[in-house]
């Protein structure tokens, strides 16, 4: 175990260092210029901003420097927001999108679960009909659209009660997360719980469930220690992937409630070839994938007995 | 087999009242998770929102930033929304009041010579610690913007003062700077040479004091962080959370503490999605909010209070007029001209009221000798003609000694309403005079550098002013000016430029601007396409907010709270 | 335990005779592939999707064939029509400067020079005493008690601003013009308000270069004639929406069929590799497969799609394809690897190994067919996420370069006039939506067809 999780955890230490190499290669070679702005200077005070920046010296020296800061842990000072650290910039920002995630991960994940179980004992019966119905809703709607009609349908909510029932935007308080999170959670919560309906039905005609109903175990037994945990297993497998996905992918929500979270950050840096921010975010979330994966992966191997690690 | 049903009924039930047991604890686990979760985000201090638009109890207003300003340091900041939080919260010589008229500020008089001018500043004008604003904070602030080390890309405005260019290429040190305070409250500037502008000058946020013992504290911080940075406005900082919201209340220590008519202004919202803003307008959390030709139907349904004004810049496709690029042809560019009709591009395409067709590259606010320049130089800007277009095409094509043309690059930027211009220039080109348009959509700062690089046959850009005189548009395409990135050259143009720099006399420097804007049409430099406006939306109890077009934009400092 | 006696003839080790009935099969011999698509056949819901699928081929290869119109063509007077509006319009003379002057009938206060029309407006009004300037105000409603008075269209300076040309953006519709009198403080003075119905009108050389009609000479001034046919409505330039939608589906369906075939092929190749070299390569191959998963996946494709850029004139769909394909591979090939890991060990290839198969044989016969179902499936899942992925690249305005459309690009235009002109959102959306569940069904049904294994119970 403790050697299966030490190998996981250097190799996720290269795939990072993998990621930087291939960020700082990939953004180096994006054509223009980080440093042009509206209005252009002249060519003494490019060089200040170049040597201020480390610009000035070849690439690959760069490159070793950049290095050296990562590895002390810092990320430099950004193009775009003057003055401030990226290692700044990520502590005041990712927990917004951390939280975010997890809490859209919650809902997708409990959410699957129950609506995928709900679907399979009603199987073909109406609540079933309904469910399936926006769950194929929220597979094929694309994710910037659901948010935008998710705001409109706020607003006339809180029009129509006369007061706020819910925040339209803006971020802080409870109410501010819980549509945002919705509709980040949204998508994946419908592809969880087709997994959990098939899964459900399939394990609905196996042996042990027979065989459980043949001892005479009570129904209640029956749908949750063997019905439900089996069924879930899938379900958390999937879990891990979509957590990294689904708090990395958080800009269209960050952008559409105006909420300050790194995604957000992200995007603008990118325009703005912010190469410290861009460089900062990436190898970060890029480590907390990693580091996601190595957790649910060991998590798996506690919840499943029968995932022998390795 | 009717047993079985049962048993599978019995199972099914058994199972709906286990789901909704866990149901039950799956909403009680996120509601706790929520509340665990909003306990964590207040410790990272991220918050926004929550308050009406407008409180008359304890006088906030609600309003949003359109972006995080990158910095709050006066001497480095470029950017329009750093200007507006800065117009609130620091203050210069002078400054202009809610009718854009030039008014004293820290300095109580002033009077300008032709070789310098001295500023006589007020007594009770303190930072936000309690100290006095003295002359020497501007003479800092001046020399740090010029201060080549910190590459302040505004420092050209700076240039004014004597040696702030040669100081600014390292040539000179920072101490040879031509100001000087007298005494404390005695402030001397030399000029570089005669200018006729300079209180127009000082108005402008790099022209701001910063006071050395406190700047140097930071070190190298200043403006990063609230706390960070010294006032000495009609507001301070209160808090400022990075992109998510800055709120200002009222400055204690300010000497005109009646200007100030709100408590707070909580820019509680950080956002530049229209649809969001105006969804938060419509729920009564911010006091204004900007409208999109989409949105106009939609705000006339809700009667809403609906505002315009010019924000002062302008918009053009400037050509390349490097050598050996077809655009250095004049008979291509005036085929081009003529073939192009602004007003349909204003009335059809960017369809917001306030916009106004483009003819020239001086917008219509400028002042003039006594009224408003355009009004005393008429453009006279050619109307479209077609037929007179395509002679000039010929014309082009014979002396290029080509069939035809091949396509013509147009660079443009990644927002929607450049995409829409670049489509309908497209169109009309090729319609009009059967020329193809290769449209070559760049994020912002490739777009730049491929200006700056010269790689483009035209592109589509705009200006806007960073002073309140016609010169800040006039010398755009100086041959020496380097955001003339066409790279347009003519000595004749250069010779008006340096009349309009030099002369001191209004009537001679507006003589000269006429000349610029005649050679500018005439030879066809640029094709311009709309002055632009804005069309905004505010909220019945709020009065009083400044929309003005050089100078913080918008402005709340003389904004009230009615009922 | 009584003893058994079995006595044994001749007879018995007589051969027996062929007996046709017990060697002919009751149904014909099937391959793989058809015993799948009989399972395919019957699924309702798969074939129908199948169906959807092929619709939407023909719409895209077929559509622009049928509907031949430009979707590039912009028509500024016909701008964000919803489907089925009304066509009518007047000829009138091309547009000239107003002078001032009115041939309508003089009247009392707010009044119109001339009959209103979708190119101009054109408002008089009698100076009001002591007024220093006028605003001019259109709304679409009714001005009423709150004194809505809507779009501020003009401040004019000067107690002789008596009149006002108003030509933004006109549609034919009822308009509320207001005019509000001010003093020289700023102070209101007098109000009034115009009731307009503006009618769609069009010059004779405007009708000409549509095609409506053949020579200037067919119609004259006040002629009526029916403007181009949009069944699906007109964008924010007044381009054809059916025709955008053919051509945005180029886009749209060729991301999501190109990259996920390219990147699955990649994969695929990649991944039995792996699996067939096995030892220290497989090892070195998976892991740089692990590295590349490991990318997080919006942040590159943002990223890549910048560094490969955009040339003037390219719509960037392949940079985009290329990003696609350089980040969404490894998933394939280790499922691939697997699978290939997986038939290795499994007893018929023993079994048929030990008959003297060949490697070739193998492939061919076991390993091929046997992981296609999953190959499939993949492919028929990658194909939505490609769509959304092209899509959220348009959302953050780093998708196609216009004037190339996309379902994409256009949804996301769609969304801005999502309450004044909600078909310009609705028709991208609705073909995204379809699109990918097409392919979801199918896809689902695929899996239940191809590997009994995978089956889902339905």
């Amino acid at each position: 175990m403790w050697r299966y999780t030490l190998k996981r955890l250097i190799q996720g230490i290269i795939t990072i260092w993998f990621i930087a190499t291939a960020t700082f290669f990939a953004m180096h070679n994006v054509p223009g210029d980080p440093l042009i702005n509206d209005r252009s200077v002249t060519e003494d005070i490019r060089a200040n901003l170049e040597a201020k920046y480390g610009l000035n010296r070849p690439t690959h020296e760069q490159y070793l420097i950049y290095m050296g800061n990562i590895l002390r842990g810092d990320f430099g000072i950004s193009f775009t927001q003057k003055n401030r650290m990226v290692n700044d910039i990520i502590r005041e920002h990712f927990p917004v999108s951390a939280i975010l995630g997890i809490l859209a991960v919650v809902f997708a994940g409990l959410g699957g679960v129950l609506w995928g179980a709900l679907t399979a004992l009603y199987r073909n019966r109406l609540p079933d009909v309904i469910i399936m119905f926006l769950v194929i809703l929220g597979i094929s709607v694309p994710s910037f659209v659901v948010a935008a009609i998710a705001q409109l349908t706020l607003v006339n909510l809180n029009d129509l009660f006369g007061f706020s029932v819910l925040p339209v935007a803006g971020w802080g308080t409870l109410w501010h997360m819980l549509v945002p999170s919705m509709v980040l959670g949204l998508g994946t919560m419908a592809y969880l719980t087709r997994l959990m309906r098939s899964s459900m039905l399939e394990i609905v005609n196996s042996d042990f469930i027979r065989t459980a109903k043949a001892k005479g175990l009570p129904p209640t037994r029956i749908f949750t220690t063997h019905q439900l945990r089996n069924a879930i297993l899938p379900v958390i497998t999937v879990l891990g992937p979509s957590i990294a996905a689904i708090t990395t992918g958080g800009f269209v929500v960050e952008l559409v409630f105006a909420i300050p979270g790194l995604g957000r950050y992200f995007v603008q840096a990118v325009q703005q070839l912010d190469y410290t921010v861009i460089m900062g975010t990436t190898v970060f979330y890029g480590a907390f994938l990693v580091f996601m994966v190595i957790v649910v992966d060991l998590l798996y191997g506690w919840i499943d007995p029968r995932v022998r690690l390795e | 087999m009717s047993d079985a049903i049962t048993s599978e009924d019995s199972l099914t039930r058994a199972a709906g009242r286990q789901l909704l047991t866990f149901a039950f604890f799956a909403i009680a686990g996120i509601a706790l998770l929520m509340v665990g979760l909003a306990w964590a985000s207040s410790l990272t201090g991220a918050a926004s929102g929550g308050n009406n638009a407008v409180d008359p109890e304890t006088g906030t207003l609600t309003v949003f930033l359109r972006e995080e300003p990158p910095q709050l340091n006066s001497s480095l900041s470029t950017d329009q929304v750093s200007g507006s939080v800065l117009g609130h919260v620091i203050e210069g010589l002078l400054r202009y009041d809610e009718h854009n008229r030039l008014v004293t500020a820290v300095a109580e008089r002033w009077e300008i010579r032709e070789h310098g001018a001295t500023f006589w500043l007020r007594q009770d004008a303190l930072w936000s610690d309690g100290e006095p604003v003295t002359a020497h904070d501007f003479v800092f602030a001046w020399k740090t913007g010029l201060d080549p080390a910190n590459a302040s890309e505004y420092a050209f405005i700076l240039y004014a003062i004597k040696n702030g260019e040669a100081i600014n290429r390292g040539e000179l040190p920072t101490s040879t700077i031509g100001a000087r305070a007298i005494d404390d409250h005695t402030l001397e500037v030399d000029f570089e040479r005669p200018l006729a502008y300079f209180d127009k000058l000082v108005a402008f946020s790099t022209y701001a004091p910063l006071r050395e013992d406190f700047y140097l504290a930071t070190s190298g911080a200043y403006g990063a962080d609230a706390d960070k940075i010294l006032y000495n406005g009609p507001f301070v900082i209160e808090s400022w959370v990075h992109g998510a919201s800055l709120r200002m209340r009222k400055n204690p220590l300010y000497w005109d503490r009646e200007r100030a008519k709100v408590e707070v202004i909580d820019f509680a919202y950080i956002t530049s999605d229209a649809n969001a803003t105006l969804n938060l307008f419509k729920d009564d959390k911010i006091a204004y909010a900007t409208l999109q030709a989409e949105n106009l139907n939609n705000a006339m349904e809700q009667r809403w209070h609906i505002d315009r004004f010019m924000d002062g810049s302008v918009f053009y496709i400037e050509f390349n007029h490097r050598e050996g690029r077809l655009t250095a042809n004049h008979h291509l560019r005036k085929a081009m001209q003529l073939a192009t009709d602004s007003a349909e591009l204003v009335y059809k395409v960017t369809k917001l009221p306030g916009y106004l067709p483009g003819e020239s590259l001086f917008p219509v606010w400028l002042q003039g000798v006594d009224g408003y320049l355009r009004e005393e130089y008429p453009a006279n800007y050619p109307a479209m003609d077609l037929e007179q277009a395509r002679w000039h095409l010929e014309q082009a094509k014979a002396e290029l000694g080509i069939d035809e043309f091949p396509p013509l690059v147009l660079l443009t930027g990644d927002n929607p309403i450049s995409n829409i211009q670049a489509e309908y220039y497209q169109q009309v080109f090729r319609k009009n005079l059967g020329l193809d348009l290769k449209i070559d959509k760049q994020i912002f700062k490739q777009r730049l550098a491929k200006m700056l690089s010269g790689d483009f046959d035209l592109v589509l850009a705009g200006w806007g002013p960073d002073y309140d005189d016609p010169l800040t548009f006039g010398d755009l395409f100086a041959s020496w000016n380097l955001n003339n990135r066409g790279q347009y050259r003519n000595p004749e143009l250069d010779k008006w430029v340096r009349v309009a720099q030099n002369e001191q006399d209004t009537k001679a420097r507006m003589d000269a601007f006429g000349e610029i804007q005649r050679i500018i049409i005439d030879d066809a430099v640029i094709l311009p396409g709309y002055e632009r406006g804005v069309t905004y939306v505010t909220h019945p109890q709020m009065k009083g907010m400044v929309r003005r077009a050089v100078g913080p934009d918008p402005d709340f400092t003389n904004a009230w709270i009615e009922g | 335990m009584a003893e058994l006696q079995v006595r044994l003839t001749a007879a018995d080790f007589e051969p027996l005779h062929t007996d046709q009935e017990i060697h002919s099969l009751s149904r014909p011999s099937l391959s793989y592939w058809q015993d799948a698509w009989i399972r395919l056949k019957a699924n309702t819901r798969a074939i129908l999707s199948l169906y959807i699928v092929l619709g939407l081929l023909a719409f895209t290869v077929l559509g622009p064939l049928v509907w031949d119109v430009d979707p590039a063509a912009q028509d500024v007077d016909q701008i964000s029509l919803p489907p089925g509006a009304d066509r009518t319009a007047t000829i009138v003379a091309p547009y000239a400067p107003w002078s001032g002057g009115s041939v309508l009938p003089a009247a009392e206060g707010l009044r119109l020079a001339e009959t209103p029309n979708s190119e101009n407006v054109r408002l008089l009004w009698d100076p009001v005493p002591g007024a220093a300037s006028y605003s001019v105000y259109r709304s679409l409603f009714d001005v009423g008690e709150d004194r809505a008075l809507g779009l501020p269209l003009v401040d004019l300076f000067g107690a002789d601003a008596v009149r006002f040309e108003d030509r933004l953006d006109l549609s034919p519709r009822t308009y509320h013009y207001s005019v509000l009198a001010r003093d020289a403080d700023g102070t209101e003075l007098d109000f009034q308000t115009l009731e307009v119905q503006v009618s769609r009108v069009i010059t004779a050389e405007q009708a000409l270069e549509r095609g409506l009609i053949d020579s200037l000479n067919d119609v004259q001034i006040g002629d009526e004639v029916l403007m181009p046919l949009h069944p699906f409505g007109t964008d924010y330039l007044g381009r054809d929406m059916l025709s955008r939608l053919m051509h945005g589906a180029r886009v749209s369906l060729f991301i999501g069929i190109a990259a996920p075939l390219l990147y699955v092929l990649f994969g695929v190749f990649y991944g039995s590799t792996a699996g067939f070299i096995g030892g220290r390569i497989d090892q070195a191959l998976m892991r740089f497969a692990d590295f590349v998963v490991a990318l997080p996946f919006l942040l590159f494709m943002i990223l890549f799609k910048i560094a490969f850029g955009i040339g003037p004139g390219e719509s960037g769909i392949l940079p985009m394809l290329v990003a696609l394909v350089l980040l969404s591979w490894p998933a394939t090939s280790r499922l691939v690897r697997g699978q290939i890991l997986q038939i290795r060990e499994e007893g018929y290839i023993n079994a048929s190994r030990l008959l003297g198969a060949k490697n070739g044989y193998l492939v061919v016969r076991h390993m091929i067919p046997n992981t296609m179902g999953v190959i499939l499936v993949t492919l028929t899942f990658a194909v939505p996420s490609a769509i959304f992925t092209e899509a959220f690249l348009s959302f953050i305005g780093m998708g196609v370069a216009p004037p190339t459309p996309s379902w994409g690009s256009m949804c996301n235009e769609g969304i801005k006039t999502m309450l004044t002109t909600p078909h310009e959102l609705i028709f991208p959306a609705l073909f995204i939506s379809i699109t990918v569940l097409a392919f979801n069904l199918l896809g689902d049904g695929l899996r239940d067809a191809l590997d009994a294994r995978m089956r889902s119970t339905e």
